[in-house]
């Protein structure tokens, strides 16, 4: 079973949602990432989202594009992504790990070679932005020939005639985008996620991650109870940018604060009881 | 759902290179929709609404009322006849897109898409805009209909082209500065595209040129091909024969696309696309995304791009704020790398030579977008017989672009 599905599993088990924390990498240096990256399973991530820097971050909010400008500003490339990945496996041989980008990096790195390192380094599915169902030929083969599951967005545009085609073929879990728009500008309200969720899990036997617009204890409690995983990455990307000084460098307190609020993250989803 | 499109009013023999692209919007290995599954419906629907449209009798009647009444096509095409002197070679003819309303060609596509808008019940309008043109030309067919307008232009655009967001302001359109990535074309572009993943229901994206998901390298083409079909026709009246060859400048490529499309099966006219080589293509600063970039994924579609070995997308430079964009439109990519259509660059320098021989020769102020293409046919026209002949489409007016040209003539206004 891969990492992703056995956390599922486990978690089911213990009759609780997850919590997928997000960062983006060299946010905004190697170190200070490294450590959050490191720092994450202990205050509570169940799985981790590492979101792989791009000029051009079409479906993302302000906050993770200077996040990826602040790390391209720091020198970010592809492998530094997959060695931090290769570098966190050393010491955490459980807590999946997504990576989240865009697809012209990959393009860029060579498909093939980039499923063979990705995986080799120890990552475990890709949510690939601008890869659409009707583009998916492009890497499903090879990322099932190299155990990467293929994570797939749905959205609140995706309608049930649509979802099949979607689903078909993803595989690790189900990502649901919760509104319409970029990342870390609006919030789901209870009854749409109650709307829609519903009509996702009759297509599809993975757990489905509700993502987008997930900020607080209390929302991540709410997308637990609705679903199976909340995502979380604007809110703690302000909190880093919140730490840094004007030249965009970390403070003392950026991975505390981080780490503090992914803990707060982790009691919220805790506590709450998903619906069985 | 793929609902194949047919994609050209007339027949297409099997080896035609007119009949692309296939059901999944690919002009070979070139096009597709990248886009995030949120915005995938939208462009089905935009797919199906144009296809719709195609197939409805009266759809092309009410767009030639508009072109012929409101646009003022058919464009004149002129002998340049001083200009051939000058040059002493080929005979050179402009088709004269310059005075469509507007001032460019932009306005073709854009009342195409305006109608297909309306059709689809859309009731906001959003537009990318570079040099400020094609953003003028959506404002302008917003303004006609009724229909409130946003136009994303970069802040450093907003800044160099300030006549023409004056223009957008008075025409009713919203002008957004975009401060994110480097605040020009492309990210007025990324930005029009999460505006529309945040409106899906009352908004149509007006995208500017053959560029974007599918189908809107092909529609955007359709529109354009206008150009093309005119200018065929002209000369055949004035010369009764085809060129020898057509040249167009390319930023996104739409101009060119229009002009080009219609000769494609005509394996005697040589197709030339000016890129814009800035100070050189041997510098970083050029917007030559043929001659110079790698093929790679942008703005919804495969095709070649500026980009770094890390696949991070790299500044265009051009003088021409029309041609300042990293991309190319995926059928240009595929029109390449078939040979069909010769790539080449002409530099800032050479623009502003080729604008003022223009003025001075034919007393018609070009765009500095036109301008690159004049530049090659500078180039070429000296090399060719006097029988030959030379169809060069002049898309754009240079009135937008005076400030920008007495800057570089060291004058000040
Ligand atoms: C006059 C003119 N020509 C050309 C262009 C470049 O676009 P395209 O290559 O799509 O024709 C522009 C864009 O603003 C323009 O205004």
């Amino acid at each position: 079973m891969s990492r992703i599905a056995t956390r599922f599993a486990e978690l089911r088990a213990q009759g609780r949602g997850a919590l997928i924390s997000f960062l983006e990498a060299w946010d905004p240096d190697p170190a200070t990432s490294m450590e959050i990256l490191r720092g994450m399973p202990a205050a509570g991530a169940d799985l981790i989202e590492i979101g792989c820097p791009f000029t051009d971050p079409m479906a993302d909010g302000p906050t993770i594009q200077l996040a990826g400008k602040r790390a391209l500003k720091a020198g970010a490339k592809m492998v530094h992504t997959l060695a931090m990945v290769r570098e966190f496996r050393r010491g955490d041989a459980a807590t999946p790990i997504v990576l989240m980008g865009y697809l012209n990096p990959i393009l860029a790195y060579g498909v093939e070679r980039f499923c063979i390192d990705a995986a080799a380094a120890g990552v475990d599915g890709l949510i690939v932005v601008d890869l659409p169902s009707e583009e998916a030929d492009l890497m499903l083969p090879l990322m099932t020939t190299h155990g990467l599951d293929m994570i797939r967005l749905v959205a609140p545009t995706t309608d049930e005639r649509r979802l099949p085609k979607v689903l078909d073929g993803s595989s690790g879990f189900v990502y649901y985008v919760s509104i319409t728009g970029i990342t870390g500008t609006r919030t789901a309200s209870a009854e749409d996620l109650a709307d829609a969720i519903p009509k996702v899990r009759r297509a599809t036997d993975l757990p489905i991650a509700i993502g987008f617009g997930v900020r607080s204890p209390a929302q991540a409690a709410a997308a637990v109870k609705a679903a199976d995983a909340a995502v979380v990455a604007s809110a703690l990307i302000d909190t880093l940018a919140g730490t840094l000084d004007s030249d965009g460098r970390a403070g003392p307190e950026t991975v505390r604060r981080v780490l503090d609020q992914v803990r707060a993250l982790a009691d919220g989803v805790r506590q709450a009881r998903q619906a069985a | 759902m793929d609902t194949p499109t047919p994609t050209a009013p007339v027949p297409h023999g099997a080896n035609s290179l007119r009949t692309g692209p296939d059901a999944r919007g690919k002009f070979g290995g070139f096009g597709g929709r990248f886009v995030a599954e949120t915005l995938m419906p939208l462009i089905l629907e935009v797919e199906q609404a144009y296809a719709a449209a195609k197939a409805d009798p009266a759809f092309q009647p009410e767009l030639d009322y508009y072109l012929k009444h409101y646009v003022g096509r058919p464009s004149p095409l002129w002998f340049a006849e001083r200009l051939t002197k000058a040059l002493g070679g080929a005979k050179v003819y402009f088709k004269r897109d310059e005075l469509n309303h507007t001032g460019a060609h932009k306005i073709n596509s854009c009342m195409g898409q305006i109608l297909l808008a309306r059709r689809m019940g859309k009731t906001r309008i959003i537009a990318e805009t570079g040099a400020g043109q094609h953003g003028v030309a959506t404002a302008t067919v917003c303004a006609l209909f009724g229909l409130p307008c946003t136009v994303y232009m970069g802040a450093t655009d907003v800044a160099r082209q300030a006549p023409n967001v004056f223009r957008m302001k008075l025409l009713g359109a919203e002008v957004k500065p975009v401060v994110s990535g480097a605040a020009t074309l492309k990210d007025a572009m990324n930005e029009a595209l999460r505006d529309w993943v945040a409106n899906v229901t009352d908004t149509y994206y007006l995208i500017g040129t053959v560029a974007g998901p599918h189908p809107y390298p092909m529609m955007v083409r359709d529109f354009q091909s206008v150009i093309g079909e005119e200018a065929k026709q002209q000369l055949q009246e004035a010369e009764g024969r085809l060129p020898d060859v057509a040249v167009a400048a390319i930023g996104g490529g739409s101009n060119a696309m229009g002009l080009f499309h219609p000769f494609l099966d005509d394996p005697s006219v040589r197709l030339i696309g000016v890129e814009a080589a800035g100070h050189g293509l041997d510098t970083h600063q050029h917007a030559a995304s043929l001659s110079r970039g790698r093929p790679g994924v942008l703005h919804g579609n495969r095709t070649y791009l500026l980009q770094d070995d890390d696949g991070q997308i790299e500044e265009a430079h051009s003088i021409s704020a029309g041609l300042d964009y990293p991309g190319i439109g995926p059928e240009h990519s595929w029109l390449h790398e078939i040979g069909r259509v010769e790539y080449v660059a002409a530099t800032d320098d050479e623009a502003l030579d080729a604008f003022q021989l223009c003025t001075r020769t034919e007393g018609i102020i070009p765009a500095l977008e036109p301008a690159h293409a004049l530049a090659h046919v500078k180039k070429i026209a000296p090399t060719m017989g006097a029988d030959d002949i030379i169809l060069m489409n002049l898309c754009g007016r240079g009135d937008k672009d005076i400030f920008t040209v007495a800057e570089h003539l060291g004058v000040k206004l």
